[in-house]
């Protein structure tokens, strides 16, 4: 995923060692992103390799010996240059399992659709229920990176919840002139 | 005089939320070919200090709940109970002082008397109920200082934000001893900052003062912030979600993505 242009911008701000770039990334990240030292690792070792990044080994005489210093080149500018302008591919698609799930319903019938948008819109509520009281629980320590975080989630939740309500509401009146045309004949 | 006496004393004295009961409750409206169900055997027990969201589609019986809570209408079958006290077997007058004095009710329009200063519209309920005006002023200052308004009290309404208007209705709903807040609506005619102030206030009016609260909202985002959420359709109860629910059946959704 974009790690690599994390570690980049990192970098942007001055030479860093591989394990401050894994906690610094953490901290920006909220940390809700996780990196383990080996992936960090073989991360910079493809900068490297792209020229994106140069390393300093420090010598024997100082500090812990052959402790590696990355520091960007003009070519890693360059690339994260582009990297802040350029828009999110559309992927993945949106073929997510609720909406998959949920069309399958719908697919199946009006019963069968109300019930499934009713159970997942419970499941959905309930968790921004619980991210709302994590963060009335976390308020006075959160970060302005974790409380983005959860926005983030929250915000998501609420776009799934507001197109089950469009579910809803589409096959109800579906329902509604199935039953017209039925009544009719 | 003695009424009166007693409501200030009852005032002072500790404020308990009174929880709220519907038992297979049906309302209808109209007869014969023309019923039509709101509300068709609810069952739902919202406990002292509970903080309950009410949703569902429109026409769901989302508002029509929310005034059998306060005996505003009565139901056609079925019992509603305010503190184990069953609405219907008050006499008139014992329901309009409990209309009065345990219940208060929150708009989505702003509802203040524009002539009456911030203060004086939250006086208002006390003093119609024959509190003397300082009492009335002090419990008035009281509430206001629940709601986080405490200053610019003797200001008009115009002076205030479409959500200082609304924390000034809210103080106005729980002003004296009122623990049960009925809400409808409460954040429609407010903008999206202003409406997560004042469902944080029905919040820590729940949390700090012990204040039953029920909302209804079409909005997930402010649902989420009551205790458990109730889903309504067609009259009926079709769902509820605690944040507990989903804790135990972890991020199936995949909105962790």
């Amino acid at each position: 995923m974009a790690v690599r242009e994390g570690l980049l911008a990192l970098l942007d701000e001055g030479p860093r060692h591989g394990y401050q770039l894994k906690t610094r990334f953490e901290g920006a990240t909220g940390g809700v992103w996780p990196l383990n030292v080996g992936q960090v690792y073989t991360t910079l070792d493809r900068l490297q390799r792209d020229g994106l990044v140069d390393v300093e080994v420090a010598g024997d005489a100082d500090g812990a010996p052959g402790q590696k210093t990355y520091s960007i080149t003009a070519a890693g500018r360059e690339e994260l240059g582009q990297w802040w302008v350029a828009v999110p591919s559309d992927d993945p698609p949106p073929r997510d399992e609720l909406m998959l799930k949920t069309l399958m319903a719908i697919e199946r019938g009006r019963d069968h659709a109300m019930e499934v948008i009713t159970k997942h819109r419970s499941a959905l509520t309930a968790l921004l229920q619980l991210r709302r009281r994590e963060r009335r629980e976390q308020r006075d320590t959160e970060s302005v990176a974790a409380a983005l975080v959860t926005d983030a989630l929250v915000v998501r939740a609420e776009a799934d919840l507001r197109w089950l309500d469009m579910c809803e509401s589409r096959v109800t009146a579906l329902a509604a002139t199935s039953t017209q045309k039925g009544s009719s004949e | 005089m003695s009424t009166v006496m007693q409501y200030v004393r009852d005032d002072t004295g500790p404020a308990t939320a009174p929880s709220l009961e519907f038992i297979d409750v049906v309302k209808s409206f109209g007869t014969g070919p023309l019923e039509v169900r709101a509300v068709s055997g609810i069952s739902l027990r919202i406990a002292a200090g509970e903080f309950v969201a009410i949703m569902g589609p429109s026409g769901c019986g989302k508002s029509t709940l929310l005034h059998l809570a306060g005996a505003l209408e009565d139901p056609s079958a079925g019992r509603v109970l305010v503190d184990g006290q069953d609405l219907a077997t008050l006499g008139a007058r014992d329901r309009s002082e409990l209309r009065r004095r345990d219940v208060g009710y929150v708009f989505q329009r702003l509802n203040l008397i524009p002539a009456l200063t911030a203060v004086e519209n939250v006086m208002l309920p006390l003093e119609l109920d024959g509190v003397s005006t300082g009492a009335a002023r002090r419990s008035a200052i009281d509430a206001m200082q629940r709601v986080g308004l405490d200053h610019h009290l003797d200001r008009y309404p115009d002076d205030f934000s479409g959500g200082q208007q609304q924390r000034i209705a809210i103080a106005r709903a729980v002003v004296g001893r009122r623990r049960l807040l009925l809400a409808d609506e409460p954040t429609g005619a407010l903008d999206t900052a202003n409406s997560d102030q004042v469902v944080e206030l029905l919040r820590s009016l729940c949390d700090d003062h012990g204040t039953s609260v029920v909302m209804v909202t079409h909005e997930p985002r402010f649902a989420s912030w009551a205790d458990r959420v109730v889903f309504l359709r067609d009259g009926r109860v079709v769902d509820e979600s605690t944040p507990a629910a989903s804790r135990n059946g972890g991020d199936p959704l995949g909105v962790d993505r």
